[in-house]
């Protein structure tokens, strides 16, 4: 089922890919974002020029498909040895509302020291989801105002040390699998 | 007399109480089985995820509700990938029909916790209890892990369930 998706996902990332190759800047993925972190620091995209991002989009009360992904994204920068140093995994939150500083500061240790959680305003949020072609929508399950989940792209993006779209990494075989596609593209 | 017949009595009664309450263990298979209990390290007050497999008893059933001490909520939920787009509903009750066996697994159907009652932590256990509309409650043990399978835990540790955490 993800495996259908993330096909999708990848004919269309590669088609962007090949269209961010400075023709098009339409269809380019990923840009400027401008959040903080969970001390409330300003990080920009610019903040990892020189190294890679790995970047997923997700939110704290996610119980299944987010908690999946960032272990495997755990599992995936402990495996990759001293070419994790090259790689900076980041988790930015699409429910700006609930995911606090505090808050994703907390979710993103839980995983891996190696990920950063981000967060900001709503606008700031919106911004880099829009950057990086990111959906993102409230779902309401009842009427209390967090009776809500998110509906969300599950996608992992592998930016380069140039702040450009490299390639979408794949969840499908765990962390091994995901460390096997980092390492070949990390120089 | 009377002292006989309450020890038969008692052994008949015990024996009743046992094979509905212990539905995991009974030899007829009255009740559904619950088996491979797992969940995802998650933190205090936050949400977590519990997957199971259910093995259906004699009869068909349908699991209505759960419920945990780890968490003031819980609920069958089920997580669908609509071309890229990860959503999350809660599921209704779950038809368990004789001869099924039902799957809570990530991407799927899944138990969320809201409110943890407390930090979950790789290596402890929690009961989760499944109410099921015929067979009544059946509880089993979730253990908390951090991969997908027992294998991808430290360094091939077997994860056995322990007792319950000393109170925290």
């Amino acid at each position: 089922m993800v495996g259908v998706a993330l096909a999708f996902a990848l004919v269309g990332a590669g088609a962007y890919f090949g269209a961010s190759r400075g023709r098009d800047a339409e269809t380019v993925i990923g840009g400027p974002f401008s959040l903080v972190d969970g001390d409330g620091h300003p990080v920009t995209d610019r903040s990892f020029r020189g190294r890679f991002m790995l970047v997923y989009f997700g939110y704290t009360f996610c119980p299944d498909v987010c908690p999946a992904t960032l272990t495997d994204v755990a599992d995936a920068m402990d495996r990759l040895g001293p070419k994790a140093d090259r790689v900076q995994a980041l988790f930015i939150t699409i429910d700006p509302r609930r995911d606090t500083e505090a808050v994703v500061k907390q979710y993103a240790a839980n995983f891996t020291p190696r990920l950063i959680g981000l967060t900001g305003t709503s606008d700031a949020v919106a911004d880099a989801a829009r950057a990086y072609r990111v959906y993102y929508a409230m779902h309401r399950t009842g009427a209390g105002p967090d009776d809500y989940s998110m509906d969300h792209s599950s996608i992992l993006y592998l930016m380069g040390p140039d702040g450009r779209f490299v390639a979408p990494v794949s969840a499908e075989e765990g962390g091994a699998g995901m460390a096997e596609q980092i390492g070949k593209l990390v120089s | 007399m009377i002292v006989r017949r309450w020890f038969v009595f008692a052994a008949l009664a015990s024996a009743g109480v046992s094979r509905v309450a212990i539905g995991q263990t009974s030899a007829d298979g009255g009740a559904p089985r619950v088996t491979d209990a797992w969940s995802r390290p998650a933190l205090k007050g936050r949400t977590g995820a519990v997957y199971l497999t259910i093995r259906a008893g004699s009869r068909d059933d349908r699991l209505l509700a759960l419920k945990t001490s780890a968490a003031a909520e819980a609920e069958l939920h089920r997580s669908m990938d609509d071309h890229g787009v990860m959503r999350m509903r809660p599921a209704g009750p779950l038809a368990v029909g004789t001869g099924q066996v039902v799957r809570l697994e990530p991407g799927g159907y899944h138990v969320m916790l809201m409110g943890l009652t407390r930090d979950l932590t790789p290596g402890e256990s929690f009961p989760v209890t499944l109410v099921f509309e015929a067979a009544g409650e059946v509880t089993a043990t979730a253990t908390v892990r951090k991969g997908r399978a027992p294998a991808d835990d430290m360094g091939g540790m077997p994860m056995m369930p322990m007792g319950q955490p000393a109170g925290r």
